[in-house]
């Protein structure tokens, strides 16, 4: 220990105080500060381009997740409008094909009708001309048979059995 | 994969660099070898190279030999002494002549005693009391020894690579030349030791320190095994300004959860509290101090130990043992570049973690 402090030198002691001072005040503002802030900004200059490198890759995954639902949106679509084309194409026919048996049957009814009113106007025709022919054959029967008494009586009769018998 | 190449590279080049040490410093030992008599000699020698070694000194000197007519020579250069001794004294450490002569500067005159500079008469008298303690006056001594040259050095080194490294930076994100090894560290330092024990909201003030500190040690602590022969961190001096700097960032940047925790610990009975205050008060001091003792120890006792090995090359003087020694010195070598990265790493690791619990926010939960 003794001999620790006789070698102690206050001159070394001195110096090496103010050199390290020195060298330290030096070296942090010419050295130390430009190294770390040049370390530092490459760190986080990689940190960042790791980062829009992963954003990237994101961002690209959103997209093809947008593309697929695109289109899976447009194929939907798609079948949504077969589908109310099959259906409109369906309706369509449908409504056609209901008028048309309408109409059909309407025109059948009229037909009915006309056939029916046609045959109760021949119908009544006939019948006019059955009476007129009648009268007139009457006529003529009676104009030949009334000349004689019994055959005027004998054909009232015949007569009047044939009405009864209509 | 590029990292780990560079890293091994560099270790490399560090065993290529030490083992270049031991050489030098084997070739210092064999110049003197034949001057002395005996093992014994030797053995005193070796020691005495050894503490010289770990002694700062106030020329810059790599090696020294002595010529065939028995005169000392040193390979380096001086460095200037600075003194406050009734005003400032400057003057070269030449003037010394490796403490064989008197220095003499406006009429004052200076000698050096162990290292040490000591004010003396004309003559260079060292009065010396029953301790053998030198008894003449110290001037302060502010000298730009060996160890402080050095560490401006490292200051200097430190402020053209990062500043150079921090530059390339504005030129594209990417780490460039020597940063793409010393990246990966500073990395570590902020999401290893920082982020977990400073916490993400605080961590960003202390990273200029914890840095600072991590490189500086380490640099010095490599320095310390190259053939410069210079350490540093194995003076007290040095690892105490740096506790001291980590103590007193702790203490002003401490918020009042931890004084807190201190004065009056909560969650125990009001006798503890005062009885854990001095206690508490006493770790504040303990804290940092062990830190300075830690990285002075550790690097001090790699030191002795290695070159007391390389030391016995010379005691041994046959193939086997000094091959042996040699071999071991490697392998301990080794072992001090983990120690060198280590101690710094603990420095750093130690900071933090003392940074962390000045500014932790309060915790219900205890």
């Amino acid at each position: 220990m003794e001999k620790l402090i006789n070698e102690f030198s206050i001159g070394l002691f001195f110096w090496q105080l103010v050199l390290f001072i020195g060298l330290v005040l030096l070296l942090r503002k010419f050295a130390w500060k430009p190294i770390l802030d040049a370390v530092e900004k490459r760190e986080s200059g990689i940190e960042d381009a790791l980062k829009s490198a992963e954003n990237a890759k994101l961002e690209m995954q959103n997209l093809q997740a947008d593309n697929q639902k695109l289109l899976k949106e447009a194929r939907a679509e798609r079948e949504e409008m077969l589908k109310e084309a099959r259906d409109m194409k369906n309706k369509m026919i449908e409504d056609a094909k209901a008028e048309a048996s309408e109409t059909a049957t309407k025109l059948i009814e009229q037909a009915q009708a006309s056939i029916q009113s046609e045959k109760k106007a021949a119908i009544a025709d006939l019948k006019s001309q059955v009476a007129n022919l009648s009268v007139e054959i009457a006529e003529k029967v009676v104009r030949t048979e009334l000349s004689n008494k019994d055959k005027q009586l004998q054909l009232v009769e015949t007569m009047l059995g044939e009405k009864s018998l209509n | 994969m590029h990292n780990v190449m560079s890293l091994k590279t560099i270790c490399l080049l560090f065993v290529f660099v030490t083992s270049l040490s031991f050489s030098q410093e084997s070739m210092h030992l064999e110049e003197i070898a034949p001057e002395v008599e005996g093992k014994q000699d030797v053995k005193t020698e070796i020691k005495e190279y050894i503490n010289h070694h770990l002694l700062d000194s106030y020329d810059f000197s790599l090696t020294s030999y002595t010529t065939d007519s028995g005169e000392h020579k040193y390979i380096g250069f001086p460095l200037p002494v600075i003194l406050w001794d009734n005003g400032l004294k400057v003057f070269s450490s030449s003037k010394f002549h490796h403490g064989e002569s008197v220095a003499e500067v406006d009429g004052n005159h200076y000698a050096l005693h162990h290292n040490k500079i000591y004010k003396t008469d004309a003559a260079g008298t060292i009065t010396l009391d029953e301790h053998h303690h030198a008894t003449n006056k110290k001037p302060l001594d502010f000298s730009i020894t060996k160890n402080v040259f050095t560490i401006f050095l490292v200051g200097l080194l430190m402020f053209f690579m990062f500043s150079g490294m921090a530059k390339k930076y504005k030129k594209g994100n990417m780490p460039k030349g020597i940063g793409r090894f010393l990246e990966p560290i500073i990395l570590y330092i902020r999401d290893d030791i920082a982020l977990p024990n400073i916490g993400k909201k605080h961590y960003k003030r202390y990273m200029p320190y914890l840095l600072t500190v991590f490189f500086f040690v380490w640099i010095i602590n490599l320095l310390g095994l190259t053939p410069l022969g210079v350490n540093v961190t194995n003076n007290i001096a040095v690892t105490l300004a740096l506790a001291l700097i980590t103590y007193v960032l702790t203490t002003f940047t401490a918020n009042k959860n931890y004084w807190g925790h201190i004065f009056w610990m909560p969650g125990v009975p009001v006798p503890m509290k005062i009885i854990l205050a001095p206690i508490e008060l006493l770790g504040t001091i303990i804290k940092p101090f062990s830190l300075m003792i830690r990285l002075y120890a550790n690097i001090t006792a790699g030191h002795i130990v290695l070159m007391s090995i390389i030391g016995l090359m010379f005691i041994f003087k046959n193939w086997l043992g000094s091959s042996l020694s040699f071999g071991l010195a490697f392998a301990l070598s080794l072992l001090e570049l983990l120690v060198a990265a280590l101690q710094a790493y603990i420095f750093t690791m130690l900071s933090a973690l003392y940074f962390g619990s000045a500014v932790e926010e309060h915790h219900d939960d205890h």
